[in-house]
């Protein structure tokens, strides 16, 4: 074993030969205080000792998904946490505007893959971390690759990948008989969000913390202008710039198709929206504005990214060791005015259609299946979220919509009233549909119960 | 890499970088402006532009700020900087790189292995923005202060990280002697901390989440009168109804109502939105709805905050020769308020956008500035006359800087921070106490232990918990330093749980990459608010406790 040298010694072992062998003995002291040490305030389960170091080296893999503001971050949080396999995925190319945020980025990187220059970056400056990148868009990978993770980490900036995310990892979850979820179906996320100075980091454990279909309404809606006030009546320059942006481009270039990375598309957007503007007396329409509007630029910093992305770090060496107690579970982060950082433990929502154990459907005693599957498309809480259901009961196919074999044979069912196909009893049907990432779980109790099958009428 | 002549007696050196960064920063401000050929700087820097303008960017390039250790703490804050565009640092750090440095900082190379720190991490950060001027200066932070105060005026800002109580205490008063905001950030295992010590920080801009519309309906004034008085809102032009702007509906109602009742308000919101609802013809008359939202101004307008009636009532106010801009301006604006703004500050001309055709919206709006230009320009003559009565340029005040300090007037905020002696000596308040009594005290508890653990090492030369063999004994010795540091601040009767003492004592000082990287976002954030003039900073001292993922701000 090496010996630590004194400050004023010069150093005698080549670095590049050692690296080979062993980690730098005390290379990683600081966290070996978390990881070796007992503690008092720890996760359940927690036994510290090597096997945890070397755990997190070896064993865990980590995916993050987004190489942006909150990836580079996050892959340098987690290389430096001894995180020793992480594979990071993200579909976008390097932009000049990234810089003043993205620290694995340089001015020679524009145009390059975000995730490949990331995994380069990190890999060379942190010894011993394997971080393979994946240039392509979430939806490109089978469920099995994510599959493949022990914790998946969030660094995104949209609602809809992350509502992607959310719903197929939550479809790993499988439920016990007793609606308690089933531990090693569990695939815990660590999500953080930013805007300007202000973000959000937080965990979900499917299945036992709330998911991020269920607190949805924590994101506010996105502003957006009624088009007969864009089109009649504008009163501010942003409305210039959407007229022109969402009407004026189809009017006056028809067939073309708008690319809001064009800088002549751009520019001939500002132009038009100038003139609107001048006609209209409104004063304020400039080029930054425009691209800001179209484009639905977020503001971001180095400094929120960096704050957020180290609590998730942190969240997720708490999920794999245990070494402290666990955030609960929502953490929101201002820094307008002063420091505002607490931590919220908002509920599930058990009309939940991804992480619910089963949304309570009420259907009458006599209803087929058919009449079921006409009932659900028509519920309100799954109004666009499904097309073609199929229907199971624990792993039996009670009705397939695809593949013709198995819709014809399980065809003979739709006539056949539900309840004599769940054996009399209220209980839990699986829903699968193209349109959903996950499972639906329907807990489905019958409205009136019979004399002799009220054992099953509870739920 | 080469000297840099001795400043004060410190041997700064600076890497041989410093012509290519001016160069550089030159020729991306000279870069075309316009649509064009939008300067690449300024699509670098875009996403922050769109939050602290370009003056804040102004602020920030020309800044120099100073960086005492180069841990990752350190690293992180100017990383966060340097990305930024700050204008130039000076990192101070003795040591070498040791093989822990590779475990917790990113801005450490495996070939820095025994090579000077503040020398290697420097580089490193020039190498990520190289518009930076990146300078450094290798000794131990502590001697330079010991040896050399005078070093530490050249600064903007300088930022101690990683410092023990002992050291702090000189710093600050070497700061405070030079008039250079100091910026206190640490990061201790699972726990951080982050302190702001300057005599005054003035706000302008205090830029509000939530943003008080001042418009004025309760009290409409002469020229916004006639323009009510243009309008027929019972007009039996439907499509004329439904697009009168809800400003002009409540004050024409207003009156309307108040020539009913012999000049009386109306007693309720309630009383008022029936008025409101008896002129709305149709459901859909989106005009209609928005005034009903809005009637509360009438009703009940913006009040000032209390924040901003201190600024108004400090002692700052009575000038003399040497009084600051901001203070000048603060007078004026008093003046204003007591006579022509009849109690209310210089309207700021914002309006929200309201239903309405486009003519009638702008012609409104058109009001609203004209009242802001006129309000700004009466405040502009009492400033002019105020620097001619302490015999000062009248003009040294720009006519665009008054504007600016009217239209952000509501939110003028003055900080004041207490000295770090002062801190560390003082009682502290009844805020402190109740936080510490409460069930739940961690976060305060841990502002103690941080201290106490800073005591013990005074005491024992080391920090608590960082050899395992002593680790038992460390942890009474930590509890009884905690207790003389309660009995010290007045607080003997508060308990502090031994779980988070012996948390204290695991820890053992040390400075967790991803805790330091927090830390390193308060730290710059705030840096960057203290350089922008921009937004609230912190108001007293930061306790980040990274086990509960939570941050309290104290009032000490």
């Amino acid at each position: 074993m090496m010996k630590r040298k004194g400050e004023d010694e010069p150093w005698a072992l080549e670095p590049e030969a050692m690296a080979e062998t062993v980690d730098l003995e005390g290379r990683w002291e600081d966290l070996d205080r978390l990881l070796l040490r007992p503690g008092y305030i720890v996760g359940p389960g927690f036994e510290p000792g090597i096997e945890l170091r070397d755990m997190i080296k070896n064993d865990c893999r980590v995916l993050v998904i987004g190489a942006g503001g909150l990836g580079c971050e996050l892959l340098k949080d987690l290389a430096l946490t001894g995180f020793g396999n992480i594979e990071v995925i993200d579909m976008d190319t390097i932009d000049v505007s990234n810089l003043n945020r993205q620290f694995l980025f340089r001015m020679r990187d524009v145009g390059q893959p975000k995730a490949k220059i990331a995994a380069e970056r990190v890999m060379e400056r942190v010894r011993g971390v394997n971080v393979i990148p994946h240039y392509c868009r979430i939806e490109d990978k089978d469920p099995s690759f994510f599959q493949g993770f022990q914790i998946i980490v969030l660094g995104l900036d949209s609602l809809e990948a992350r509502s992607y995310i959310n719903a197929l990892v939550c479809g790993f979850l499988e439920y016990e008989p007793d609606g308690s979820p089933d531990l090693t179906t569990i695939k815990p996320m660590v999500d953080g969000g930013t805007e300007g100075f202000k973000g959000h980091a937080r965990v979900i454990i499917p299945g036992v913390t709330p998911c991020f279909q269920c607190s949805m309404w924590l994101f506010p809606p996105q502003v957006t202008f009624p088009l007969c006030t864009l089109a009649e009546t504008p009163r501010s320059p942003a409305h210039c710039i959407e007229y022109v942006h969402l009407i004026q481009w189809g009017q006056d270039r028809p067939g073309e198709t708008f690319d809001a990375d064009s800088t002549d598309h751009m520019k001939w957007i500002f132009e038009q929206a100038a003139k609107r503007a001048e006609q209209f007396n409104i004063s304020g329409v400039t080029y930054t504005l425009t691209q800001g509007v179209v484009k639905n630029i977020i503001p971001a910093i180095a400094s929120t990214n960096a704050i957020v992305a180290a609590t998730c770090a942190l969240e997720t060496l708490k999920i794999a060791t245990m070494c402290s107690k666990g955030m609960d579970v929502f953490m929101q982060y201002t820094g307008t005015d002063g420091v505002y950082m607490r931590t919220f433990a908002n509920e599930k929502d058990t009309n939940c259609i991804v992480c619910s154990p089963g949304v309570p459907v009420e259907v009458e005693a006599d209803i087929t299946l058919e009449q079921f599957i006409d009932a659900i498309l028509t519920d309100s809480r799954f109004k666009n979220k499904l097309l073609k259901p199929s229907v199971s009961l624990q792993g039996e196919n009670l009705y397939m919509q695809a593949p013709p074999v198995l819709e014809e044979e399980t065809r003979p069912n739709l006539a056949k009233p539900l309840r004599t196909l769940m054996s009399g009893e209220s209980g839990i049907l699986n829903i699968n549909d193209r349109k959903l990432k996950g499972v639906l779980r329907l807990q489905v109790n019958f409205k009136t119960a019979d004399v002799d099958m009220d054992a099953g009428a509870g739920g | 890499m080469h000297l840099n002549g001795t400043d004060e007696g410190v041997s700064v050196l600076r890497l041989d970088v410093t012509e290519s960064a001016l160069k550089k920063r030159r020729l991306d401000r000279e870069a075309t402006p316009g649509v064009q050929a939008m300067a690449q700087r300024d699509k670098k820097y875009d996403r922050q532009l769109r939050i602290w303008g370009e003056q804040g960017q102004a602020a920030l390039e020309e800044a120099n700020v100073c960086v005492l250790n180069a841990g990752p703490t350190g690293s992180e804050t100017l990383k966060n900087l340097v990305l930024g565009g700050l204008g130039s640092f000076t990192l101070v750090d003795g040591s070498s790189v040791q093989a822990s440095d590779l475990g917790n900082n990113f801005l450490i190379e495996w070939s820095s292995l025994g090579k000077r720190k503040a020398s290697v991490v420097c580089s490193l950060l020039h190498e990520m923005n190289e518009s930076v001027i990146p300078k450094f200066v290798d000794e131990s932070p502590e001697a330079v202060i010991d040896s050399n105060p005078a070093f530490f005026r050249q600064f903007t800002l300088v930022i101690a990280t990683q410092l023990s109580e002992f050291a702090l205490e000189k710093l600050d008063l070497i700061c405070r002697q030079y008039n250079v905001v100091l910026l206190v950030a640490r990061s201790y295992g699972l726990v951080g901390h982050v302190r702001i010590s300057v005599e005054e920080h003035d706000v302008i801009e205090a830029k509000p989440d939530s943003r008080v519309e001042d418009l004025r309906f309760h009290k409409p004034w002469p020229e916004l009168r006639r323009l009510v008085e243009e309008f027929d809102i019972d007009t039996g032009d439907p499509l004329v109804h439904k697009h009168i702007p809800f400003g002009i509906l409540l004050i024409k109602i207003l009156e309307d109502w108040k020539a009913e009742h012999g000049g009386q308000m109306p007693s309720s919101l309630r009383e008022l939105k029936a008025a409101i609802t008896s002129r709305k013809r149709e459901h859909d008359e989106d005009n209609y709805n928005e005034a009903l939202k809005a009637a509360y101004l009438v009703t009940s307008p913006p009040p000032l905050k209390p924040e901003f009636l201190a600024v108004l009532n400090d002692k700052k106010v009575e000038i003399n020769s040497e009084s600051s801009n901001f203070w000048i301006m603060v007078s004026a604006l008093k003046q204003f308020m007591e006579n022509e703004g009849e109690g209310e500050p210089p309207l700021d001309g914002s309006l929200p956008d309201m239903h309405s055709f486009t003519d009638y919206y702008i012609r409104l709006q058109q009001v609203y500035q004209a009242k802001a230009e006129a309000d700004a320009s009466t405040v502009e003559e009492r400033v002019r006359t105020l620097l001619e009565q302490i015999g000062s340029d009248p003009d040294r005040i720009s006519r665009t800087s008054i504007k600016h300090f009217c239209k952000n007037a509501r939110n003028l905020r003055v900080y004041r921070y207490p000295s770090i002696a002062d801190e560390y000596r003082a009682r502290v308040g009844t805020e402190f106490q109740k936080l510490l009594a409460a069930e739940d005290n961690s976060n305060a508890a841990l502002y103690v232990l941080l201290r106490a653990a800073d005591r013990f090492a005074g005491t024992h030369k080391r920090y608590p918990g960082t050899a395992d063999a002593e680790f038992e004994e460390d942890i009474a010795l930590l509890k009884a330093a905690a207790a003389d540091v309660l009995s010290e601040i007045g607080c003997h009767s508060a308990s502090i749980s031994e779980d988070l003492v012996g948390e204290i004592c695991r820890f053992g000082s040390t400075e967790l990459h991803c805790v330091a990287a927090v830390i390193g976002g308060v730290a710059a954030q705030e840096t960057i608010k203290l350089l922008t003039g921009q937004f609230m900073p912190l108001g007293g001292p930061l306790i980040y406790n990274a086990i509960s993922a939570t941050a309290t701000v104290f009032e000490i």
